[in-house]
């Protein structure tokens, strides 16, 4: 029974959430702890900060701790699977329709529309990324003490690595977090 | 057979990998998968990229998983669309599984803390790199429309705020609407010639 209604909420959600992770949080939460009271919002909080801290998507992540909590892992497997069923079909769909009619004029318009909107779109969730790590509060600060001069100092090099030496992505991230532990041992100074 | 076979299992590890390391959200996948199948790989080129994104956002769900299902089923069909959609999944299952006995001890930890801060700057140096390389290469296409989309876009997303969704609505119907305008101006004034 559980697992019914823990597939069925996670089909919703996945088949909802358009527009990326933001956009699943407050249907995960509906689902979750208004609909369901399968989690307190402080646990629930307690996920996304988790989500965010650990690789992957957030919408997949929170399914799998909630189908943890309810049900072992057998609820983390169906409430991962319902989460990406709905998309996969579609997706699927879409991916059959892209290569097929990828080469009409009409589609190649469209596509010469979204290409530079998708630059765009991933200009700004770089931006937002940026600002928070940056400054401890994710805007413009007021004050100096709000401003992250280890994580510019890191970037900077990360960036200088990326664009000069053509380092793997996964090692700027990988000996990004590295020199933040080795930071935080030897002078106390770092975090999240 | 033998080629079939390393290509599924490079396709199976190359999603595993990438996604064990998108933190930060789901377009932290774009700069992993252009280095892995772009440059690396030689499977897709930047255009065809760029295009899997727009399709995997005009569909519900985790862009990560989406756009992996879409290299999947561009290099076998559905089986590899389902073998890359295993290898996206995995890792957030496994790590949760694991992690939902000591959240909060892990969300409480000094050291975690202080590898997450490192890796976040880390995270913004990979997507800086990718947005630079991306927003270069519009500029650089010396199209008005482009230009004036992905600025329009970049403002009504990052400050207003405005659902995705809509923005790639308005997008194609702006591509698909100069596009035929351009078409008929090129026919109009001749065979001249073919780019802008």
């Amino acid at each position: 029974m559980i697992y019914w209604q823990l597939l069925w909420s996670m089909i919703q959600i996945g088949l909802l959430s358009i527009g990326g992770g933001y956009v699943a949080i407050p249907l995960i939460q509906e689902q979750i702890v208004t609909l369901h009271g399968w989690l307190s919002l402080t646990e629930f909080t307690d996920i996304i900060t988790i989500a965010e801290m650990t690789p992957g998507p957030i919408a997949l992540n929170a399914a799998t701790f909630v189908g943890m909590r309810m049900a072992g892992i057998p609820g983390a497997l169906i409430a991962t699977l319902g989460c990406i069923l709905a998309p996969c079909i579609i997706v699927l769909l879409l991916a059959k329709l892209y290569y097929k009619y990828r080469n009409l004029n009409a589609i190649q318009y469209i596509l010469s529309g979204l290409r530079p909107a998708v630059v765009a779109m991933i200009a700004s969730a770089g931006v937002s990324i940026v600002m928070l790590a940056f400054f401890t509060k994710g805007v413009l600060p007021h004050t100096l003490h709000d401003v992250r001069f280890l994580s510019i100092g890191i970037f900077a090099l990360g960036l200088f690595a990326l664009k000069r030496w053509k380092v793997s992505p996964l090692l700027v991230m990988g000996g990004s977090g590295l020199i933040g532990l080795v930071v935080y041992l030897v002078i106390g100074v770092g975090g999240y | 057979m033998k080629q079939h076979q390393r290509m599924m299992g490079e396709l199976f590890l190359s999603t595993l990998k990438i996604s064990a390391f998108t933190f930060g959200g789901g377009y932290v996948i774009v700069p992993l998968m252009r280095k892995r199948f772009v440059e690396e790989l030689n499977w897709i080129d930047e255009q065809e990229m760029l295009d899997l994104i727009s399709v995997s956002q005009s569909a519900p769900g985790p862009l990560a998983v989406n756009a992996a299902l879409m290299v999947g089923y561009r290099m076998a069909g559905i089986p590899g669309a389902l073998l890359a959609v295993l290898g996206t999944a995995l890792p957030p299952l496994l790590i949760i599984s694991v992690l939902s006995f000591f959240y909060r001890q892990f969300r409480d930890n000094a050291y975690v803390s202080a590898v997450m801060g490192g890796m976040q700057a880390g995270v913004a140096a990979v997507i800086s790199n990718v947005v630079l390389d991306l927003g270069n290469g519009v500029l650089k296409s010396k199209n008005l429309l482009s230009i004036a989309v992905m600025a329009g876009v970049f403002v009504a997303v990052y400050f207003f705020r405005v659902n995705i969704f809509w923005v790639i609505l308005l997008c194609a119907l702006l591509g698909l609407v100069g596009g035929m305008f351009r078409a008929r101006g090129t026919k109009a004034a001749g065979p001249k010639e073919e780019e802008e």
